[in-house]
C-alpha cells in the first residue's frame, strides 16, 4: 500500500458539508435510499503543536509529539539544492547529497549500509530544487544508534574518491537509459525550453559532460558551503518528547559551525515565445508524453490559493476539467494533469499527459481547449466543489509522521510561518470566481506557451502541423532542435 | 502486481515503478526483529444476513476514516480470451450505478474531501476511499449502490469508454516503459496456460477489445454479490451508528449464487530449464531468472522473503554487493519472492553495465547461488533481513488505508484480520539453516531465463544453464 500515500481528513471551517445534490431532507423523514445521505458538520482540525527550539549554532530544531506508533521521523532541511549547482558542473548537488551515505569519517559505505539494515530504519539523502534532505525513519527502540547513524552521515561524510567515481559511472549509465523512457525525456527538454540556462531548466542530476567534470572539490565544496546550522532545520515528528529530542540534538548537533551562506542566483528564464510544438523523436512510442506549460510562479506568491484553486479545477484532482476531458470522455489517456510547482523563485505550470500515439493531435486540440476555457468564468458550483475538497482533505496530511515531517518542510523551505497552515482553510474559502478568472489569465497565456510531445516524430508531426496549433520544432531532449 | 485504476494525483502521474512498489510491500509481507512489535489492531468482525462479511476498526487519533472493500475475485478468474476483464470491471464500477449518474461518484467523493481508488491483483479486487470521518455515509452509500445496483445503468458506452482508458493504461504501465513485457512473458512461461497467474492483470489488448456488455453483466452477477465482499473501515467512527448505517445501506442487497470453485494448486517447478529472449527499445539488455515456489504463508513463505532479502535486498546483499558494488559490472539488481494466495515464484533481475554482458551475469549470479546454497547465509546477514522486514510492520498500521487493506488482507488469506503480529512472528522464527534449505529446495531447480536485448541483439540472449 505504499503508494497510498494521500489521506484525507477533514476540516474546521467548512460552511458546506454536504454532499452536492443531495436534497437536505426533513429530520427524521423516511430515509430515500435513492439519494446520497446528508452529511453532519466535518469535526474540527487540530493542528498538531509544534515546540520550536533554537540552538546556540543557528540551527532550528522543531518537534511535533505524535505517540500512536513507536516511530519517529528526523527530518533534517537543508535550504540549499540543486539551484547552486555551477554550469558545466550540473549535478553536483544531487551528487553529493548521495554521497552522504557512502562513507563517513568512522564508517565506509558499507558499514553504513549494514548499520542501516541491521538497525531496521531507513535513511535518505538528496537534493532537490531549493533544499538538501537527510531523512531518518526509525522506530524508537533504535533511537540511540540510529540518531549516532543520522549525524555522523549529516556532519561527517568523507566523500571518499572511490565512491565518488562509483556513483559518477552508475550516473552515466542511467543518463544512457534516459533514452529508453519518454516522459524523461520530455521532463528534460520541457525544463530546458522553458528556463534555459536559469537553475531550474538544467537536469537535477546533470549531463554526460558535467557528470564527468565533477570533481571531489566540487562535492565537498557544496557540502561545505551549505551544509551549516544556520542554513538547516531538523524536524522531529513521531512518539518523542520534546526535551528529550532536544538534549539528544544538542549532543549531536550543538558543535556544529555555523557560517555565513551565500545565496542562490536562480537566473533569468527566456522571454515567453509565441505557443511552438517541441517533437522529441522516439522511434516506435506507443503513447506520446505531453508537457504544456511556462514559466509558473514562486512559492512566495500572493495568488498561492487562487492559483491552488484554478490549477484543481484544471487538473489538479480525478474530477478536473483535463482528466475529465481527456480520460474519462475522451479515453486519450489513463490521466491528464496539471500543476504549479511552486519554488523558491518561479517554477514550470506544466500540463501533462502519457497519450495513445493515435490521438496526439486529437489531445492536443482538447488540452488547449482546456488551457483556454480556463480562462473564462468558471462556474458556481465546480468552484465550490473544489474549494470544499482542497478545505476537507487538507488535514489528512497530517495523519502520518512521514506526512506531518514533509508538510513542515515546505514551510522550513520557503520561510512560511505555521499559521500558514491555520489559515488554509480560509484562504482556500475566500477565492473568488472573479480570482480564478484574474490567475488564469494571467498565468495561463495560450498564446505563449511551450508544448513539448515526445514520441513517434513520423507518424506524430504531420498530423501535429496540420492542428496550426504552432510551429513545429523537432528538438533533442536538451531542447536544442535535433539535425 | 496489482494494477490501479486511477494514478492521476495533485502532483500528476505515479509512475509504473511506485505501482510496483506497492504491489510488492503487499505480497512481501516483511518483518523486523528484536525492536518493537506491531501492536495489535483491536477490530470486531462480523457477517450480515446476506453473507456481507464486515471488519470494524475504531481509531480516533485523527478525524479521518477508511473504507476498503474487498471482493474475492481477481485476474486469476478470467476465462480464456477475457485476460484483463477483471481489471476493467474495476474501471467500470467507477461509471455510476443506478442511483449515481455518471461522473458523480468522483464528484460527490470529491466535495467531500473524499479520495477514492481500486485495484486488481491475480486474487482479488479492492475498492476504497479515505476521507474526514464525516463523510463516512457518503462513501458507505455508494457503495452499496454499485454492490447493488450497478447494472441498471450499465451500457456499452460506459465499457467502450474505460475499455480505451484501461488500454492507454497498460501503454503507459507496460508497453511504453522499457522492458515493460518482460513480466507476463515470463509469467506465461512459468505457469501452464490453465494457471490462473498465467497471464498478466493488464491482459492483452485483443482480450480488452473482445470484452462485451455481456460480459460485463454476467461478471457482475456472478462475483459482484455481498456474499464475496469484505467491507473493513478503519478510522474515526463510532461502531454503533455504523453498524445501522451498513445494515441500511447493504442490508437489503441480495445474496447472489454459489461462487465458482476456485482452482485448486499444487505448485511444482517448471518441468525444464526454458530460455526466452525479448527484443524491446531499450538501451541495455538485462537478464530475468524465475522459479516457481510456494503460496503466501506456506511454511517456506517467510524464509524465501528472507533469501530474496539475503541476495539482493541492501548493499551488503550477496549479489548487489558483487555485481553492482565491488566489481561494478551491473547497474542494478533485485530480487523477490511473489506469494499470492494460490502460488508464488521468485525472481532475480539484473541489468548489466554497458560492456558487460548478460552471460557474464548469469555465470556471476549462478556462482553465487551455488554459495548460498552450498554455504548458507551468516547470521548478520540474516539478522539485517529480518530487522529491516520487521520495521514495515510498524510503518503499515500508519494510515488508517493501510490498516483497513491489511484487515481484508489476513482475513482473506489467513481468516483472521488481525494476524500481522503472527506474521511478523514467522520471521522471527526463521533460521540460517531455513534460509540454505529454502534456497537449495527452489533456487536450484528448473527456472526460466529471459534475456530482454535491444532490438536486433539477440546475439546477447542466455541460451543454456551457465555455471
Amino acid at each position: 500500500m505504499a503508494a497510498l500515500a494521500a489521506v484525507a481528513g477533514c476540516s474546521q471551517a467548512a460552511s458546506v458539508a454536504s454532499a452536492p445534490g443531495a436534497a437536505a431532507p426533513a429530520p427524521n423523514a423516511g430515509i430515500d435510499l435513492t439519494q446520497p445521505p446528508t452529511l453532519g458538520a466535518p469535526k474540527p482540525l487540530t493542528l498538531p503543536a509544534v515546540v520550536t527550539r533554537d540552538l546556540p549554532n543557528g540551527l532550528r530544531l522543531m518537534v511535533v509529539e505524535q505517540h500512536e506508533l513507536p516511530l519517529a521521523d528526523f527530518l533534517l532541511v537543508v535550504k540549499s539544492g540543486a539551484e547552486t549547482d555551477e554550469a558545466g558542473k550540473l549535478g553536483t548537488a544531487t551528487l553529493a547529497s548521495s554521497l552522504l551515505k557512502e562513507g563517513t569519517t568512522t564508517r565506509n559505505s558499507l558499514q553504513i549500509a549494514d548499520q542501516e539494515a541491521f538497525l531496521g530504519v531507513d535513511i535518505f539523502a538528496g537534493s532537490g530544487w531549493d533544499a538538501t534532505t537527510i531523512q531518518l525513519h526509525t522506530p524508537t527502540a533504535q533511537l540511540d544508534s540510529a540518531l549516532a547513524l543520522f549525524a555522523d552521515i549529516a556532519l561527517r561524510p568523507a566523500f571518499p574518491t572511490a565512491e565518488l567515481e562509483r556513483l559518477r559511472k552508475n550516473r552515466l549509465t542511467s543518463l544512457l537509459q534516459v533514452k529508453d523512457r519518454g516522459p524523461e525525456m520530455a521532463n528534460r527538454a520541457y525544463a530546458a525550453i522553458v528556463f534555459g540556462s536559469a537553475a531550474y531548466g538544467r537536469p537535477l542530476t546533470g549531463d554526460e559532460a558535467s557528470t564527468n567534470a565533477i570533481q571531489q572539490t566540487d562535492v565537498r565544496r557544496f557540502y561545505d558551503t551549505y551544509f551549516r546550522p544556520n542554513n538547516a532545520t531538523l524536524l522531529v515528528v513521531g512518539d518523542v518528547r520534546p526535551d528529550d529530542v532536544e538534549r539528544r540534538v544538542r549532543a549531536l548537533f550543538g558543535g556544529w559551525d555555523q557560517r555565513p551562506v551565500p545565496a542562490a542566483t536562480y537566473g533569468q528564464p527566456p522571454a515567453p515565445k509565441p505557443t511552438t510544438i517541441y517533437v522529441v523523436d522516439k522511434p516506435g512510442a506507443a503513447q506520446s508524453s505531453f508537457r504544456i506549460g511556462s514559466v509558473g510562479v514562486p512559492r512566495s506568491t500572493a495568488d498561492y490559493f487562487p492559483l491552488t484553486v484554478t490549477n484543481t479545477v484544471l487538473g489538479g484532482s480525478f474530477t478536473s476539467r483535463l482528466n475529465q476531458n481527456l480520460r474519462e470522455t475522451k479515453g486519450y489517456t489513463y490521466g491528464a494533469s496539471s500543476g504549479f510547482a511552486m519554488r523558491r523563485a518561479a517554477g514550470p505550470f506544466t500540463a501533462s499527459a502519457e497519450v495513445v500515439a493515435a490521438k496526439t493531435d486529437s489531445a492536443l486540440i482538447e488540452f488547449m481547449k482546456e488551457l483556454r476555457a480556463i480562462r473564462d468564468t468558471v462556474a458556481r458550483d465546480e468552484l465550490e466543489k473544489t474549494k470544499r475538497y482542497l478545505q476537507l482533505q487538507f488535514p489528512g496530511r497530517f495523519e502520518t509522521t512521514g506526512g506531518i515531517a514533509g508538510q513542515l518542510a515546505q514551510l522550513v523551505t520557503y520561510d512560511l510561518p505555521f499559521s500558514f497552515y491555520n489559515s488554509y482553510t480560509q484562504g482556500i474559502g475566500a477565492v473568488t470566481q472573479a480570482d480564478v478568472q484574474r490567475v488564469a489569465r494571467r498565468y495561463i497565456d495560450a498564446e505563449h506557451l511551450a508544448i513539448v510531445i515526445v514520441g513517434d516524430r513520423k507518424s506524430i508531426e504531420p498530423a501535429l502541423k496540420a492542428t496550426g496549433i504552432g510551429d513545429v520544432v523537432v528538438v533533442d531532449i536538451t531542447g536544442r532542435p535535433a539535425m | 502486481m496489482s494494477t490501479h485504476r486511477s494514478s492521476t494525483t495533485a502532483q500528476g502521474t505515479v509512475s509504473s515503478a511506485c505501482r510496483l512498489a506497492a504491489a510488492v510491500l503487499l505480497i512481501a509481507a516483511p518483518s523486523y526483529a528484536r525492536a518493537q512489535s506491531a501492536p495489535a489492531i483491536p477490530f470486531e468482525k462480523y457477517t450480515l444476513p446476506n453473507g456481507l462479511e464486515v471488519i470494524l476498526h475504531e481509531d480516533h487519533s485523527v478525524p479521518v476514516v477508511a473504507v476498503n472493500t474487498w471482493y474475492k475475485v481477481g485476474s486469476g478468474d478470467e476465462t480464456a480470451g477475457r485476460t484483463g476483464f477483471a481489471h476493467l470491471f474495476e474501471h467500470i464500477m467507477f461509471m455510476g450505478s443506478e442511483n449515481v449518474p455518471v461522473g458523480r461518484f468522483d464528484q460527490w467523493l470529491e466535495a467531500a474531501g473524499a479520495n477514492n481508488n481500486g485495484s486488481t491483483n491475480g486474487d482479488r479486487t479492492n475498492y476504497y476511499e479515505w476521507m474526514p470521518s464525516n463523510a463516512l455515509p457518503l462513501a458507505l452509500w455508494l457503495d452499496a449502490d454499485r454492490m447493488g445496483r450497478l447494472l441498471p445503468t450499465m451500457d456499452l458506452p460506459k465499457l467502450d469508454l474505460q475499455r480505451d482508458v484501461v488500454k492507454n493504461e497498460r501503454r503507459q504501465s507496460y508497453d511504453n516503459v522499457p522492458y515493460g513485457r518482460a513480466y507476463e512473458t515470463i509469467l506465461a512461461a512459468l505457469y501452464p496456460a490453465s494457471h490462473p497467474y498465467a497471464h498478466s492483470t493488464i491482459g492483452s489488448m485483443t482480450d480488452l477489445s473482445a470484452a462485451s456488455l455481456e460480459d460485463v453483466k454476467n461478471f457482475f452477477r456472478t462475483y459482484y454479490a455481498p456474499n464475496n465482499a469484505t467491507l473493513s473501515i478503519a478510522g474515526d467512527f463510532q461502531r454503533d451508528s455504523v453498524k445501522k448505517l451498513i445494515e441500511l445501506y447493504f442490508g437489503g442487497i441480495p445474496r447472489g449464487p454459489a461462487l465458482p470453485p476456485r482452482p485448486q494448486i499444487t505448485s511444482q517447478p517448471v518441468p525444464r530449464d526454458t530460455f526466452l529472449v525479448l527484443e524491446d527499445k531499450v538501451q541495455l539488455p538485462r537478464l530475468y531468472y524465475a522459479w516457481r515456489t510456494v503460496k503466501a504463508f506456506a511454511p517456506d513463505d517467510g524464509p524465501l522473503d528472507l533469501v530474496a532479502y539475503v541476495l539482493a535486498g541492501d548493499k551488503n546483499s550477496r549479489l548487489y554487493k558483487r555485481l553492482v558494488y565491488d566489481m561494478q559490472v551491473a547497474q542494478d539488481v533485485s530480487a523477490f519472492h511473489n506469494s499470492q494466495r494460490l502460488d508464488g515464484g521468485f525472481q532475480i533481475v539484473v541489468t548489466p553495465k554497458p560492456g558487460h554482458t548478460p552471460v557474464e551475469m548469469a555465470k556471476l549470479v549462478n556462482e553465487e547461488l551455488q554459495k548460498l546454497i552450498a554455504d548458507g547465509v551468516t547470521e548478520r546477514e540474516l539478522a539485517r533481513a529480518q530487522n529491516t522486514t520487521r520495521a514495515q510492520f510498524l510503518d503499515r498500521l500508519a494510515s488508517d488505508l493501510g490498516k483497513a487493506d491489511q484487515l481484508n488482507y489476513y482475513n482473506y488469506f489467513v481468516g483472521t484480520p488481525d494476524y500481522a503480529r503472527q506474521d511478523a512472528a514467522r520471521y522471527d522464527k526463521v533460521t540460517a539453516a531455513d534460509l540454505k534449505r529454502v534456497a537449495a529446495a527452489y533456487l536450484a531447480k528448473p527456472r526460466v531465463t529471459l534475456t530482454v536485448v535491444p532490438e536486433g541483439k539477440r546475439d546477447l540472449m542466455v541460451t543454456g544453464v551457465i555455471q
